[in-house]
């Protein structure tokens, strides 16, 4: 993993987005997966949505409630940060992806335990987390299932919700047989392949981890300002495992995740598992207010990260993408994430979102090529419960990643070049009759069955991925002149 | 400078553009949407029932006078015995028969030798088919209906509310809240949807309404 930032914040550093799409496309499996995996919960979350005929106004008010927060975001964290420590938690604050590995390990080490039980959590993927307690000699057991099928592979996530949705299940199989008697109890003899046996298989691993664990390590989904309430939304039960046996807590939130009031949880809590798995609810949602007497742990530390976050809230535009609640809604439909899958993005957060997240949260001279990721189809700013309009914030970004590699060239490139070519041709009619009659004549030579495959010279990269039509024989210009002079002299 | 300093230094830098005297309630949040998906005079319970089955819980209705016999019908079709209980739940209700009733206080491990666990609930939501524990009156603590692989929870007609929105209201959020829709459910292999990873592999619930008198 490397930091190109040079202030703490993880990029893993893969391929830029087109050379790693490239080698995802070549993969047929992982493309069936993916479109039967997205088409299924695009499908389930339609209908489900469409239960509630007010989901409009549902998605307005959730924008409303992130834009009063980020607007007066220093005002909710003090007031999250009292109501935390008045209800008995402990708050940490932490700059960047260092500060916060460097906090949790310090509170891990103050309990003299070596092991954490970890609900799965993109704020703790996003610094590294598992990565720099295994460095300290602390080992980090991810406990939801798909996260628990990612570290035994040594794999990363390919998906928001789903993360293992690039393995089928007898690749999950053969996993779970060779590797989970490294990490603890093993597989069954003669695990076969069927769902319910592989979910029963990790059932029976996990289940001696949380009976002995004593430092649990989350996420947050929200947070109350007003209360001090946290949430955490999930289905197999595995955090509500760790949220309540082991006696200290520790969790990590970006800031950006604080909502104002409990009331707001009302439309968050409607529009999260609809958007997200397409439920009505999610199977098990836990919600606590620091500690409770004889309850679930009797320590809790709230570690609450910027790590890029502030930077991304200085830009008007690009800061709507902290409103994310994470519901991978924008993956499922998007129809590049579709083809690609998580992996190519290089990110924690892949898809549209990802595509506008990470090149804020890194620094777009880091991630220049993700904010291109992107047909700008339109169809993420749809499915957002909380309407962000990623295609705004992504010609935004592209537009950002074009002025910075301008500044830093001394001699334009092709594209320029071609921009600025054009700039002239279009401005001229008589250059653009010109450059139509020899687009027609070199089109038809390049042409096969009226596509063009590959066009020459520095064009080369751009029709690398797509065909071109053939230029008509007769350009618009032409034809309009014969027509309608005949008929004029018709007249 | 302390990391808190810094941070919340870097927030208000990055809001240069909002006004200095703009106050949080400055930023309007339209409140359209309504309060409950149903309509006036929806029988409450029944949509209830309905939707918690739909997430593959099994679901019974019975009046005040046949819930004993309930909970002995639902515990002997799922061949549970030995069963935890709150501190505090109701021995009257509890049927006679076959089954060993281990009330709290219980170690974790002596939870995960037990087959299962009879709760009352702190509110239901018709709309989503949940059931919200709050570790009150009847409920126990977290762990209770967590660790055991069964666990029958009883929501009595008028505490189900209609929407997520009734029922935040109805809530006391410093109190520790779990919402419960079904039983714990995982579809990360091939989003193939398996009940039962580390919760509860069963849930029933027995819906108390006088209006249902019904006996199993």
């Amino acid at each position: 993993m490397s930091d190109p930032a040079g202030r703490g914040v993880v990029w893993l550093g893969s391929p830029a987005f087109p050379d790693a799409a490239r080698d995802a496309l070549k993969d047929t499996q992982l493309r069936a997966n993916l479109k039967r995996a997205t088409s299924t919960i695009r499908d389930k979350r339609l209908a489900v949505a469409s239960e509630l005929d007010d989901w409009e106004e549902l998605r307005t008010s959730a924008a409303a409630i992130k834009k009063r927060t980020a607007r007066h975001l220093d005002h909710y964290l003090v007031q999250l940060e009292e109501s935390v420590t008045a209800a008995g938690g402990t708050v940490h604050w932490a700059s960047d992806a260092a500060e916060a590995n460097r906090i949790v390990t310090e509170l891990v080490r103050a309990t003299g335990e070596r092991e954490v039980v970890k609900i799965k959590s993109m704020a703790t993927q996003e610094i590294g987390l598992n990565e720099h307690l295994a460095d300290e000699g602390i080992t980090a057991y991810e406990t939801d299932l798909a996260e628990l099928i990612v570290q035994l592979g040594e794999d990363r996530p390919s998906h928001i919700l789903v993360p293992a949705i690039h393995k089928n299940r007898t690749e999950i199989r053969d996993l779970f047989a060779a590797e989970m008697g490294h990490w603890g109890r093993p597989a069954p003899d003669g695990l076969t392949d069927d769902p319910a046996e592989l979910a029963d298989a990790a059932r029976r691993h996990l289940r001696e981890k949380f009976l002995t664990a004593k430092v649990a390590v989350s996420g947050a989904n929200f947070a109350v300002a007003d209360t001090g309430t946290v949430v955490v939304v999930e289905s197999e039960g595995n955090g509500r495992m760790c949220l309540t046996l082991p006696p200290t807590l520790i969790t990590v939130m970006g800031i950006e995740k604080v909502v104002p009031t409990w009331t707001d949880l009302e439309v968050f809590l409607q529009l999260l598992p609809r958007s997200s798995t397409g439920e009505r609810m999610n199977p098990y949602t836990s919600t606590w207010t620091g500690t409770t007497d004889g309850d679930g742990p009797a320590a809790f530390h709230l570690v609450l990260l910027d790590n890029g976050r502030t930077d991304t809230l200085a830009d008007t535009v690009g800061r709507q993408a902290l409103a994310c609640i994470r519901c991978s809604a924008c993956l499922n439909v998007c129809p590049v994430f579709e083809r690609t899958g998580g992996h190519a993005y290089g990110s924690v957060y892949p898809g549209p979102i990802g595509a506008v997240l990470t090149p804020q949260l890194v620094g777009v001279e880091n991630a220049a090529s993700l904010p291109f990721a992107s047909t700008l189809c339109g169809a993420c700013y749809d499915a957002c419960p909380v309407k962000i309009d990623i295609p705004e914030v992504l010609a935004h970004l592209r537009a950002r990643v074009v002025e910075q590699a301008r500044a830093e060239r001394r001699t334009p490139t092709a594209e320029a070049l071609a921009m600025k070519a054009a700039a002239t041709v279009l401005g001229s009619p008589a250059l653009l009759g010109v450059a139509q009659r020899t687009a027609a004549i070199g089109g038809r030579a390049l042409a096969r069955r009226g596509r063009i495959g590959r066009l020459p010279g520095p064009l080369r990269g751009w029709s690398d991925s797509r065909d071109t039509p053939a230029p008509p024989a007769e350009s618009f210009r032409t034809w309009w002149r014969k027509n309608r002079s005949q008929k004029e002299g018709e007249r | 400078m302390s990391s808190r300093e810094a941070i919340l230094g870097r927030v208000r830098a990055a809001l240069a553009d909002v006004p200095v005297d703009e106050i949080p309630e400055d930023v309007p949040v339209p409140r359209n949407y309504r309060r409950a998906h149903t309509a006036p005079g929806d029988d409450l319970v029944t949509l209830f029932a309905e939707r918690v089955a739909d997430y593959r819980a099994t679901v019974h209705r019975t009046d005040e006078t046949g819930l004993t016999d309930a909970i002995a019908a639902a515990l002997t079709a799922r061949g549970v015995r030995r069963l935890a209980l709150p501190r505090d739940f109701p021995s009257a209700l509890l049927p006679s028969g076959p089954w060993t009733w281990h009330r709290e206080p219980l170690e974790v491990p002596d939870l995960d030798a037990l087959d299962g666990t009879v709760t009352l609930a702190a509110a239901g939501i018709a709309v989503t088919g949940t059931v919200v524990l709050d570790t009150g009156a009847g409920q126990g603590r977290r762990a209770l209906t967590l660790v055991p692989d069964h666990h029958l929870c009883i929501v009595y007609a008028e505490q189900i509310a209609a929407d997520v929105p009734d029922a935040l209201g109805l809530l006391d959020p410093t109190r520790p809240l779990t919402f419960v829709s079904g039983p714990s459910a995982t579809s990360d292999i091939e989003l193939d949807r398996v009940e039962g990873v580390h919760g509860p592999r069963t849930l029933d619930v027995i819906v108390v309404d006088p209006t249902h008198p019904e006996h199993p």
